[in-house]
């Protein structure tokens, strides 16, 4: 059953990324660029993402989950200098190509060398991390 | 007149599934954090990760061979400027804990002042990016 509804939930999670477009490089380049031919277009995707979210989460946040667990959520609070730098960091790598993870991935279907050399960055930089959080513990 | 209807079906979609995620299994719909742990943790806890990915291949897989214009977008960009964001990608959504989705459609739903401030910073770096690489 677990599986099962994730499996629905990628499935879902990956239309609503092609028909909205947020898997086109240029479209999101287009939203980001505020100070030149600006496309907001994509405001609405998040827009309808967040909305929807606000009030079913409202009601979700209050139960356990279908499958009788409890929610799983984050628990940190504070606005840290991991968060700080790891935005700045990952907002310039999603500025200089115009896809942020979800997208890279839905890509990968159409075998670009770009998409797979990308993607392959962001696997080499995901493990990087955890390579340098196990050095520290 | 801008085009809004399909971005905001998108939208309300990707709200859709993030809603079905958190209310049938109690997880958020964090991309990078599904992807980073999926490979780099051992595959114990991973099961439903590795089921939503699957469902995001094969829609994006369906829709390929279905409407291939909706993949008929360029990856205009040389290979060090692809290597460089990946890994600022990779690591950066790591650090801070989550990406677009995570900290974008469902912190800023939880009313989560982490994920406000993330989302505030990252399309900040993306913006002054876009800025920027106009003059590379």
């Amino acid at each position: 059953m677990e599986l099962f509804i994730s499996f629905v939930a990628g499935l879902i999670f990956s239309i609503g990324l092609i028909v909205s477009q947020m898997i086109n490089p240029a479209k999101l380049i287009g939203f980001l660029d505020v100070l030149g031919n600006w496309d907001y277009s994509l405001i609405f995707v998040l827009g309808g993402a967040v909305g929807f979210n606000l009030i079913t989460f409202r009601f979700i946040q209050k139960r356990k989950s279908l499958i009788g667990a409890d929610l799983c959520l984050p628990t940190k609070k504070t606005i840290d200098r991991k968060i700080i730098i790891g935005s700045v960091l990952f907002g310039t790598g999603w500025g200089l190509v115009g896809v942020c993870p979800g997208p890279a991935l839905v890509n990968l279907v159409s075998f670009k060398s770009e998409v797979l050399i990308l993607v392959g960055a962001i696997i080499v930089g995901m493990f990087g991390f955890s390579f340098l959080e196990k050095q520290k513990s | 007149m801008i085009e809004w209807q399909m971005p905001l079906a998108g939208g309300l979609l990707i709200g859709l599934s993030s809603s079905l995620l958190l209310w049938g299994i109690g997880r958020i719909s964090g991309i990078s954090g599904i992807v980073g742990t999926a490979i780099t943790s051992k595959p114990a806890e991973n099961g439903w990760r590795y089921a939503w990915l699957a469902g995001l291949f094969l829609g994006a897989i369906v829709y390929l061979k279905t409407k291939p214009e909706l993949f008929a977008h360029e990856f205009n960009f040389s290979t060090a400027r692809l290597i460089i964001s990946g890994l600022l990608i990779g690591f950066g959504t790591r650090l801070g804990s989550g990406c677009t989705s995570g900290h974008g459609v469902c912190g800023l739903a939880r009313l989560s002042m982490r994920s406000f401030a993330s989302v505030m910073i990252f399309m900040g770096a993306g913006m002054i990016t876009v800025y920027l690489a106009k003059f590379f």
